[in-house]
């Protein structure tokens, strides 16, 4: 096949390069849109133990799996106790040791987390456990069980509906004669979620209680709720116990799961557990750095974030240059205008970034009338090309100086932006187009000045264009795939737009005969 | 709109990006650019091959030779000055005589020593030459052009443009200079460009600035029904040149000069697709039908014959009739085939 080399190439840079992104969006979670922010939770624990003056040990739970959230940081305030931390599958745990304690010791645990875009917070993976066999249940509480059970399963279809309906029964506000010996005079939360667990193991579904801070903004001093997570078969879906509803809302921080308590402490008598949270907003791609160092990627390493600040900036102008330079290919052979200069016009298109599009265009057409002039002057003293095209520049930078001035005492700022047009470009524009004047007639020479503003107009506006800088400057892989669209396009042999016009003639004829 | 697209399709015109997608890169080997992009080695090749080309009266490689030029020059009131590398025609210099102590150029315009020394400086630097390197100047024997074209070309040197692909010459025409190219047979410059038919050697329909025409704008004559002297010979000669340059796809222009004949004078890597307006024909059905050839003749008569009986027009008067009819076309304002595709 014709150009199959080509294909493949192409292909394969555009795999690499949407591939890298999306390893970049899924894992790291830099935005492709720019200005985006993500609100970030900074959650600290404070754990005030009174230690007996012998050797003491605190276990403390900490969040392992948390849906819906990213792990930007944790820090341990420990003070004089040695600190490790166990990892048991289902749940971590701080393990805070000091071979000699006295007296009141408080110790910290904080934890910043960003909202995981795009994160499921309705299902939770995790690995199957043992189904429960069907505790043997006291009466009366064992046949209200079992007739809620069998009245529940038949208005459900599956193990989510079925604890959903069994949520909503179970915390009815006016509950039936059956809920209520199931409630049997039960106060706490916690003790109403272990109840339905031992509810739901009457019909083998494997559930367990979830430790839940409902994250709110200056929380002070707050306890953990418990929430449910049944397993369906291939997934943990949580529920709101009390709401009956499927999944963890925005703010809610999945502390640890199962029965073991919180805090349990030797040597120690725990005094009090209290958890507080802040909320601030960050610039997305700030976060998706932090999480990449902590979950030890490579990729950001690589990427423009880890240059100084003033050479990213000079990185976020030149990543444009490619994009220009797509607009310039397409432009000369699928449009088909012509321009002086192969890539003058996105060097022009970069200095419009300064002077505004308008501004842009007055000054840039302005110069080049006032160096072509003086081009047509040099013209007579028939000087060799390079003097003249260096007597040109010198003329293009008095004129600039002149304008900026000129303009800077009128109160016009933008002239004064004139200064960022590339000028070697502009003497050589002035001495191609007054070749093209005397060689091929004057309307050819403005043809294709007109021409070249116009693809540096385009130019800048695509290159103006917020989400697209963001992207190559975020996302510098995206470049391969531009090069994959420049190669596929070298390629091209269709018409020109222009051409379209050029042999209209030939296309009419056609049609006639 | 669909209608135009399929009218577009079975025109099957060759546009820009197809000529040096399919045509030049595939058959032109760059290597041998060389050879076609310096003048002077054309020339010295086509010598070798036996092939008439115009005189070379002298050659200046450097700034300080041009002091020379009045000696160079001496006795001489008729030539060309162009440089090695020039492209499109520019930067060429036509001295037809000389009148009171300056030379006369073809358009007209008197022209003193110092101003052609300036000219020939402007060359060395570059100015006209491909991609802007250092160029040498050429002076050579101005052709005096066969009075066939008289009525129909404006000062200058009308000259036959032959595309020749793979040694068969497979389109030909006639370019005349107009009032507005200045003398240059170039067809973006404003020259006429005038179809010839491969079969016969006779010009058909003809083009200016892009539009149809079938008078010459300056001196009005009609173009139509010019028969080309010793045909057959000239589009041998334009096949020979295809062994001369190695190159598949390839431009020649030829000028017939009043008493030598058939002169070779330039190759061409990249000839416009002009040639196709003026022709009202298309190209690509043409290269294509030789891209089919499984074998080429080695001898180059055969060649021109062959393209005399695969070009052949069948319908030369049906598309002289059409001909007749395109000035309604020209008339009618722009935009509308352009607009229609946009849409």
């Amino acid at each position: 096949m014709k150009n199959l080399h080509l294909k493949i190439l192409a292909f394969t840079l555009i795999a690499v390069g949407v591939g890298l992104m999306w390893h970049k969006v899924t894992t790291l979670g830099l935005p492709l849109t720019p200005d985006e922010e993500t609100t970030i939770w900074t959650v600290e624990a404070r754990i005030k133990v009174e230690a007996e003056g012998g050797p003491a040990q605190v276990n403390f739970m900490l969040p392992g799996n948390l849906p819906g959230f990213n792990v930007l940081r944790e820090d341990f305030v420990s003070g004089r106790f040695g600190l490790s931390r166990e990892n048991d599958g289902l749940n971590r745990q701080a393990l805070w040791t000091a071979r000699r304690a006295d007296g009141q010791q408080t110790l910290y645990y904080r934890l910043q987390i960003a909202d995981a875009q795009n994160a499921s917070r309705t299902s939770v993976d995790g690995s199957q456990p043992p189904y429960p066999a069907v505790p043997e249940y006291s009466e009366p509480y064992g046949s209200a069980a079992l007739t809620v059970l069998d009245e529940v399963r038949q208005e459900s279809a599956d193990i989510a509906s079925f604890t959903r309906r069994l949520l909503n029964r179970y915390y009815h506000e006016s509950p039936d004669e059956h809920v209520q010996v199931l409630r049997g005079g039960i106060e706490d939360d916690l003790t109403h979620v272990e109840n339905v667990i031992h509810i739901l193991a009457g019909a083998r579904i494997p559930a367990r209680a979830a430790h839940v801070l409902e994250l709110r903004e200056g929380m002070r001093r707050v306890d953990t709720v418990p929430y449910l997570e049944v397993y369906t078969g291939s997934e943990w879906v949580p529920f709101n116990p009390t709401a009956g509803q499927r999944g963890y809302g925005e703010s809610t921080l999945v502390w640890y799961r199962g029965d073991a308590p919180l805090l349990y402490t030797s040597g120690a008598n725990a005094i009090d557990v209290g958890f507080s949270a802040a909320r601030t907003a960050r610039a997305v791609v700030d976060v998706a750095e932090q999480r990449a160092e902590l979950i030890g990627s490579r990729v950001m390493d690589f990427s423009l974030f880890s240059l100084p600040v003033d050479t990213q900036n000079v990185y976020r102008t030149l990543m444009l240059v490619p994009i220009g330079a797509l607009v310039v290919v397409f432009m000369r052979n699928v449009v088909g205008v012509k321009t002086f200069g192969t890539f003058m016009p996105v060097l022009i298109a970069l200095a419009f970034r300064e002077t505004q599009l308008l501004w842009g265009i007055i000054l840039f057409t302005s110069l080049v009338a006032m160096g072509l002039t003086f081009r047509f002057y040099l013209e007579r003293l028939k000087l060799l090309l390079v003097p003249r095209v260096a007597s040109v520049l010198v003329a293009v930078v008095l004129l600039m100086m002149s304008m900026s001035i000129v303009s800077h005492h009128l109160g016009l700022e933008y002239g004064l932006s004139i200064a960022l047009f590339p000028m070697v470009i502009l003497a050589m524009t002035i001495e191609r187009m007054s070749l093209v004047w005397e060689e091929e007639g004057a309307s050819n020479a403005i043809q294709q000045g007109v021409g070249s503003l116009v693809v540096a107009a385009i130019g800048y506006g695509v290159m103006n264009y917020p989400p697209l800088a963001h992207l190559v400057f975020v996302f510098p892989e995206s470049l391969l795939i531009i090069l994959a669209i420049m190669l596929l396009m070298g390629r091209y042999s269709g018409f020109r737009l222009t051409e379209f016009w050029r042999f209209r003639s030939l296309f009419r004829e056609t049609s006639r005969t | 709109m669909i209608g135009f697209l399929r009218r577009v399709r079975e025109a099957g015109i060759l546009g820009m990006n197809q000529r040096n997608a399919d045509f030049i890169m595939e058959y032109n080997n760059r290597k041998y650019y060389p050879l076609v992009d310096d003048k002077l080695q054309t020339k010295k090749l086509a010598q070798d091959a036996g092939i008439r080309v115009p005189e070379l009266y002298g050659m200046i490689e450097i700034e300080r030779q041009i002091r020379q030029l009045s000696v160079m020059l001496d006795g001489r009131d008729d030539f060309v000055i162009k440089p090695a590398h020039g492209s499109g025609g520019n930067g060429i210099l036509v001295i037809a005589g000389q009148q009171h102590g300056q030379y006369r150029r073809a358009s007209g315009l008197l022209m003193p020593l110092e101003d052609v020394g300036h000219h020939v400086s402007n060359i060395l630097s570059g100015m006209h030459s491909l991609g802007g390197q250092a160029d040498k100047a050429v002076i050579e024997q101005r052709v005096q052009f066969d009075p066939l074209f008289d009525d129909i070309s404006y000062r200058g040197v009308p000259d036959i443009r032959t595309v020749v692909f793979r040694g068969v010459p497979v389109m030909a025409m006639v370019r005349l200079p107009t009032r507005r190219s200045d003398g240059k047979a170039n067809l973006h410059q404003g020259a006429v460009g005038a179809g010839l038919d491969i079969a016969t050697g006779q010009t058909t329909t003809a083009v200016c600035l892009d539009k149809p025409v079938h008078a010459h704008p300056d001196t009005g004559a009609p173009i139509k029904g010019i028969q080309i002297p010793g045909w057959l010979d000239l589009l041998t000669l334009a096949a020979r040149c295809h062994a001369l340059a190695h190159l598949g796809y390839l431009g020649v222009d030829i000028v017939l000069d009043r008493t030598q004949g058939p002169m070779m004078l330039e190759l061409n890597a990249r000839p416009g697709l002009s040639i196709q307006l003026a022709n009202r024909a298309s190209l690509r059905h043409r290269l294509r039908i030789i891209e089919a050839l499984d074998s080429i003749p080695e001898d180059a008569r055969e060649r021109a014959e062959l393209a005399r009986e695969l070009f052949a027009t069948p319908g030369l008067q049906e598309t002289a009739d059409v001909a007749g009819k395109t000035d309604d076309i020209a008339a009618e304002p722009s935009g509308t085939n352009l607009s229609r595709v946009s849409l």
